[in-house]
């Protein structure tokens, strides 16, 4: 199998299991912090404005792990440096 | 497939380009900036006042409010910077339902330089807080041992605000572009409708993010207990 093979083969299932992977974890986190919200809104509901920003800014600090590996798998796919050096190497 | 507006270049000559981020950006900033210059040359203060004054007032408002929320005791020094980043990241993500837009916080250009602008400015918060001296002895604050990890997380949290603004609109717009190559019917409309929804919750989380670095680097440390009302 030659470099050009090799290096899109890595790409391709490299760039699946990193989305596949970086999505459960932080869906995982995500449910248990929502879980966790909505039994502090029912014990507290007055409280509800705070609790729902502190939720949202918590969401938001779960889902950017999910972002970087939305990033790097997009980058495999489409800005690769190695797939780039060996389609101008073959030139 | 295009990852982000900076490789659609309209107009180049040598090594400057014009390309979509610079132009949407100037776009967007013309529409806020002149936007609220036509809506605040009348402004009233009785009862009776324009529409748009009321809806600027409303988002003015809040904007204060949530800064209030947030721990920072005169909202009014933080509005100015807080509240464009809020504005500026809604708007970039509210005017995608114009076709042919692509929103500038969709390149990772845009997004280090908010994400580079709340990184100068906390530390310049901070100091003039609290006095150069007291702010750089909140480095060492629990231990001296955590100054190195105090320093990595300010570069990492700025990072942070960077990567998960341009992931997401990022992400929106590829989302978008792929589904019309599969269904081209309503489906692409429902996942605009979500990235209409995630820009705006983006928005947010990035001036409250900001807010709250702020608010940490200007806490005082001694705080007065509240005065308590006779009976």
């Amino acid at each position: 199998m030659d470099n050009t093979t090799s290096i899109a083969l890595a790409s391709i299932i490299c760039s699946g299991i990193t989305i596949a992977f970086g999505t459960m974890g932080p869906a995982l986190a995500e449910g248990r912090a929502v879980a966790t919200a909505v039994t502090s809104l029912a014990q507290q509901p007055d409280a509800s404005a705070t609790i729902t920003r502190t939720l949202f800014v918590g969401l938001a600090m779960i889902e950017s792990t999910a972002i970087y590996c939305f990033v790097v798998s997009m980058i495999l796919l489409f800005a690769n440096p190695f797939w780039n050096h060996v389609i101008a190497a073959g030139k | 497939m295009r990852l982000s507006p900076d490789e659609w270049i309209f107009w180049r000559y040598g090594f400057v380009k014009i390309n979509a981020t610079i132009a949407f950006t100037w776009g967007l900033m013309a529409v806020l900036a002149v936007g609220s210059r036509l809506v605040t040359r009348k402004l009233s203060t009785d009862l009776e006042r324009a529409r748009w004054q009321n809806v600027l007032e409303i988002v003015v408002t809040a904007i204060q409010k949530q800064i209030e929320d947030v721990g920072l005791v005169h909202p009014e020094k933080y509005l100015g910077f807080l509240g464009t980043l809020f504005l500026f990241v809604a708007t970039a993500s509210l005017c995608t339902v114009i076709p042919g837009f692509e929103p500038p916080t969709g390149s990772l250009s845009t997004t280090v330089a908010l994400a580079l602008c709340v990184f100068v400015a906390v530390p310049l918060y901070g100091i003039e807080e609290q006095g150069l001296g007291r702010y750089l002895e909140s480095y060492v604050e629990p231990t001296p041992m955590m100054l190195p990890f105090n320093i990595i997380g300010e570069a990492s949290r700025t990072l942070a605000l960077a990567v998960r603004l341009f992931g997401n609109m990022m992400s929106g717009a590829m989302i978008v572009g792929i589904l019309l190559t599969i269904t081209p019917f309503v489906f692409p409309i429902v996942m605009t409708a979500l990235g209409l929804l995630t820009g705006m919750v983006q928005a947010y989380i990035f001036s409250i993010l900001a807010a709250v670095y702020i608010a940490a680097a200007t806490r005082t440390r001694d705080r007065k207990p509240k005065p308590v009302p006779l009976p």
